[in-house]
């Protein structure tokens, strides 16, 4: 009879130790985003240019907000497509 | 004072002595107003994301400013708006946060390397932080002659910001 410890890999280990996310601006300390700087911006959006939820990025409201404005105007002056396919 | 950054893209079919009497016209503009030229960057040809007006480049332009006056933004906007050599515009107003941001740009603490920003930023941060941490409780105990230790640490931050740039520890006075 198989003892508990080799039945251990039959389910996925990752189940139940969920890494917590976490918003990089309340860590890292960081105040402004700029929107001239479409490489930073390029990780809050999908690869059609739309901007990632918060579910997704873990940020907090408040830099969510931010990083909205930041790509809004970013599109404006044509730094970050509007819409487009395969951008990552 | 309230600060304010214009970024516009001129069509860079036009030639550089027309792109860049462009670009200086709207600078005199800000100027000719009373407002004070913070930072005039020139980002250079660019790729544009999506096409505007048949073009794929333009040249990017930058200039932050400070004004109390509150009838230039609507004749630089109206002024760009009328101006076909301008492809796009872009007025905003900065809040401390960014034009410390800019600031730091400026002297080099924010690197353009991709992963070296957020350390960078991160640094910033600890380091406002820390002045800010420091300052208070050498305001507080004034008097105090029994708290020796904070004041050099005071000291040494205020030489540090001096020595960075003017523009920083002008834009920390407004603050305050």
């Amino acid at each position: 009879m198989a003892s508990r410890d080799d039945i251990k890999f039959l389910s996925n280990p990752k189940i139940g130790n969920k890494k917590k996310k976490y918003c990089r601006f309340r860590k890292f300390g960081i105040k402004h985003i700029d929107y001239k700087d479409p490489d930073f911006l390029i990780q809050f959006i999908n690869e059609q240019g739309k901007i990632l939820p918060r579910r997704i990025t873990g940020n907090s409201l408040k830099y969510q907000r931010k990083v909205a404005v930041a790509v809004k105007r970013a599109r404006h002056l044509a730094f970050l497509p509007y819409v487009t396919d395969l951008l990552k | 004072m309230r600060h304010y950054e214009v970024t516009f893209i001129v069509d860079p079919v036009l030639s550089a002595d027309e792109i860049k009497s462009t670009a200086s016209v709207y600078q005199d503009m800000i100027t000719d107003e009373g407002a004070k030229i913070i930072h005039s960057d020139e980002m250079g040809l660019k790729q544009l994301a999506y096409t505007i007006n048949k073009r794929s480049s333009g040249i990017y332009y930058c200039v932050e400013y400070s004004t109390d006056s509150t009838e230039l933004n609507a004749k630089l906007e109206l002024a760009l708006r009328r101006d076909e050599r301008i492809m796009r515009f872009l007025v905003i107003h900065l809040d401390k946060y960014a034009i410390q941001y800019n600031a730091d740009k400026r002297s080099g603490k924010i690197g353009k390397a991709k992963r070296t920003i957020e350390k960078a930023k991160a640094a910033e941060a600890k380091a406002k932080a820390a002045k800010t941490k420091y300052v208070a409780p050498a305001s507080a105990s004034k008097g105090n002659s029994s708290k020796p230790a904070p004041k050099p640490k005071v000291e040494s931050v205020a030489a540090q910001s001096v020595a960075t740039a003017a523009t920083t520890t002008t834009a920390s006075a407004e603050e305050e």
